[in-house]
C-alpha cells in the first residue's frame, strides 16, 4: 500500500483520466485496470480452436486414405487449397484483414472433401469449394456471419450440379479410385431401394462404400470425443441429434422391423456421425442458448430419419443440418433467456 | 423533377433504371423461364411488344379513365394484348410457346408492365410514354438473354442451342437450369453490379 502511494503521484492525473489506457508501465495503473467484460482471459482463441477441429478431423481423414487409397488424400488437399485460396482472393478483394491461416478455410475444406464420394473429379471438388467459401461464407459477411454451414452448402451445391457424379461411389480396396474403380451403392441407399443391411461392425469401422466421412464411426468418434474433451464442443448438441435420430427411427422400427432398418443403424451409416460431431456442433450456424440447442437438433433429427425413409434421396443429414440452419436466427431469439428480474 | 427528352426516356429503362437489375420488377419471368438464351429472347420480346402496346394505350386514354377503376382497367388492357401475343406465339413458334408454357399469358400479372402503365404512362403524353416503355422493354429482354445464356452455357454447354462446349470437354452444371440456378445467377449479377455501381459512385465522390 505504501509502496503503491509513493510511486502514484506521477501518474496520478495521467490514470485518473484514462484508466482503461493506462498501459503496464506502472504498478499501480496495472492493478486498477478499468475495462468492459469479458475480464477472464484464457488462452483460447479462433485459431486454437479451429486447429483442434483439424486434429479432431485428421482420424477421419487417415482411414478415408486407409480404405480408398490417396486419391482420397488427394481430394481432401483439392479441397483445402481451393478453400484456402478463395478465402485469400476475397478478403484481399474486399480489403478485409487476411485470415486464412486461422483454420476456418482449411476446416470448410476438410469437411467438404469428407462429404465426397473417394472418386469425384477434382474440378468440381475445386468448384464446391469455391462455392462454399465465396457463397456459403464470405457473401454472408465472412466467419461468425454465415447462416448456413458452408462445408454443407458446397455439397448441396455439388449435389444439386453434378447429380450423377456425387452419388457414384466406389467399394473400399478398390485400387486407386476413378474409372477402375468398382462402384457400389452405400448402406443407406442399399437399405432404400434394395432393403439390405450392412453389418453393423462394418458400418462402425468403416469397411463400407460412401462419401470419405462416412466410412468409419469409429475414426469420427475418436475426433468428436476429443474435441469434448478439450471442452470445444458441447455434449447437447451431437448426443442430442443422435438421440433424436435414433428416436424417431426407434418409432418406425417398432411399427415395422422389417421395412425400416433400426436406429443403430441409422446412425452408424451414412453421414449422421461426421454431421453430429463436426456439422451440428458448428459454432456459428447452431443456436447458442441451450433451449435452441435442444429444439435445433430434435427437429434435424426428425428431419434426417424423415428425409431417409420418405424423400427421394437415401441420405438426409445434409439437407437436415442446412434446413435447420435456417432457423437458428429465430431460435435464437425466441429461446433467449430472460434477464433475471426482468418483466415481459 | 426535371422534363426529360424522349431520348433520355428511352435510354433510362436500359440501365439506369433496368427492370430487373434496378428495380428488382417482373422477377418471375426472370426467374423462371431463362433456361436459355432463346427462351429468355422470345419472352423478353413478347413482354416489349406487350408494355409498348399497353403504355401506348393507357396513354391515350389517360384523361378518359376513372381514377377509381385505372388498375382493372390497365388489366384489361393488359390482358388483351398478351392474349395477342400468346396467340400468336402458338401459332407461329408452337415449341417455344409450349417451352415458357404458363408464363406467356403470367405477362398479365407481370409488374413491370404495370409499373409502366401506372408510374409513367397514365401521367404522361404519347409519344414519352412509347418512349419509356421501349426502353423498358428492350432492357428487361436484355436482362433475360444474358441470363439465359449464361445458365444455357453453364447449364447445357450451349448457347442459343449452338453446342460451344461438347459434354467431354465440359459436364454441365444441372444446377443452372434448374430454379436455384436462376436465383444464384440473377443474384451475383444483381450483387457484381451494385458492387462497381458503389465503387464508381466512392471514387467519382473523391
Amino acid at each position: 500500500m505504501d509502496d503503491t502511494q509513493k510511486k502514484d503521484p506521477p501518474q496520478k492525473t495521467a490514470g485518473e483520466s484514462k484508466p482503461a489506457q493506462s498501459g503496464p508501465a506502472s504498478p499501480a495503473a496495472e492493478r486498477f485496470i478499468v475495462s468492459s467484460s469479458p475480464h477472464l482471459l484464457t488462452e483460447e482463441n479462433i485459431p486454437k480452436i479451429m486447429y483442434s477441429v483439424i486434429y479432431a478431423l485428421l482420424p477421419t481423414v487417415l482411414v478415408s486414405v486407409y480404405f480408398y487409397g490417396l486419391r482420397a488424400l488427394v481430394l481432401v488437399l483439392v479441397c483445402v487449397v481451393s478453400c484456402v485460396a478463395t478465402e485469400y482472393l476475397i478478403q484481399r478483394f474486399r480489403e478485409r484483414t487476411v485470415t486464412v491461416f486461422d483454420g476456418s478455410a482449411i476446416i470448410t475444406g476438410m469437411l467438404l472433401a469428407l462429404t465426397l464420394p473417394p472418386g469425384f473429379p477434382l474440378k468440381g471438388a475445386f468448384l464446391g469449394s469455391v462455392f462454399a467459401m465465396a457463397v456459403g461464407k464470405h457473401f454472408f459477411g465472412g466467419l461468425g456471419y454465415n447462416i448456413f454451414n458452408p462445408a454443407l452448402l458446397g455439397r448441396a451445391f455439388l449435389q444439386a450440379t453434378y447429380p450423377v457424379l456425387i452419388t457414384t461411389w466406389a467399394e473400399p480396396f478398390s485400387g486407386p479410385a476413378g474409372v477402375d474403380a468398382v462402384s457400389a451403392a452405400t448402406p443407406l441407399a442399399l437399405m432404400k431401394f434394395e432393403g439390405q443391411v450392412v453389418p453393423h461392425l462394418n458400418l462402425f469401422f468403416g469397411n463400407v462404400a460412401g462419401s470419405l466421412g462416412e466410412t468409419s464411426a469409429l475414426a469420427i468418434l475418436i475426433g468428436g470425443l476429443y474435441l469434448r474433451y478439450l471442452g470445444y464442443i458441447n455434449w447437447r448438441l451431437p448426443l442430442g441429434y443422435l438421440a433424436s435420430m435414433v428416436f424417431f427411427s426407434y418409432l418406425f422400427w417398432l411399427y415395422d422391423p422389417l421395412s425400416y432398418a433400426d436406429p443403430l443403424f441409422h446412425i452408424l451409416a451414412g453421414g449422421a456421425m461426421l454431421g453430429a460431431w463436426f456439422m451440428v456442433t458448428d459454432y456459428v450456424t447452431t443456436p447458442v442458448t441451450p433451449m435452441g440447442q435442444w429444439i435445433f437438433v430434435i427437429c434435424a433429427g426428425l428431419l434426417a430419419v424423415i428425409i431417409r425413409l420418405f424423400g427421394g434421396l437415401p441420405e438426409g443429414v445434409m439437407y437436415s443440418i442446412l434446413l435447420m440452419n435456417a432457423t437458428v436466427p429465430l431460435l435464437n431469439k425466441w429461446t433467449k433467456p430472460r434477464v433475471f428480474g426482468e418483466v415481459s | 423533377m426535371a422534363k426529360r427528352t424522349i431520348t433520355e426516356e428511352f435510354k433510362k429503362g436500359l440501365w439506369a433504371e433496368n427492370a430487373v437489375l434496378r428495380l428488382l420488377l417482373g422477377m418471375c419471368p426472370a426467374l423462371a423461364v431463362t433456361n436459355s438464351a432463346i427462351n429468355g429472347l422470345v419472352m423478353g420480346l413478347a413482354s416489349t411488344f406487350v408494355v409498348v402496346c399497353s403504355s401506348t394505350m393507357v396513354s391515350t386514354i389517360r384523361r378518359l379513365v376513372p381514377r377509381q377503376v385505372r388498375i382493372p382497367t390497365y388489366i384489361v388492357i393488359i390482358a388483351g394484348f398478351v392474349t395477342l401475343a400468346d396467340l400468336f406465339l402458338k401459332a407461329q413458334f408452337p415449341a417455344i410457346s409450349k417451352a415458357l408454357g404458363p408464363y406467356v399469358p403470367l405477362i398479365v400479372v407481370n409488374c413491370m408492365i404495370m409499373s409502366r402503365a401506372e408510374f409513367f404512362a397514365s401521367k404522361h403524353p404519347l409519344k414519352p410514354s412509347m418512349a419509356d416503355a421501349l426502353g423498358t422493354g428492350l432492357g428487361f429482354t436484355g436482362v433475360l438473354v444474358v441470363l439465359g445464356s449464361i445458365r444455357e452455357i453453364l447449364g447445357f454447354g450451349s448457347i442459343f442451342d449452338i453446342v460451344i462446349m461438347t459434354e467431354e470437354a465440359f459436364t454441365p452444371w444441372v444446377i443452372m437450369i434448374l430454379p436455384p440456378g436462376a436465383f444464384l445467377s440473377l443474384g451475383l449479377m444483381i450483387g457484381i453490379i451494385n458492387h462497381f455501381t458503389e465503387l464508381r459512385k466512392k471514387r467519382s465522390g473523391i
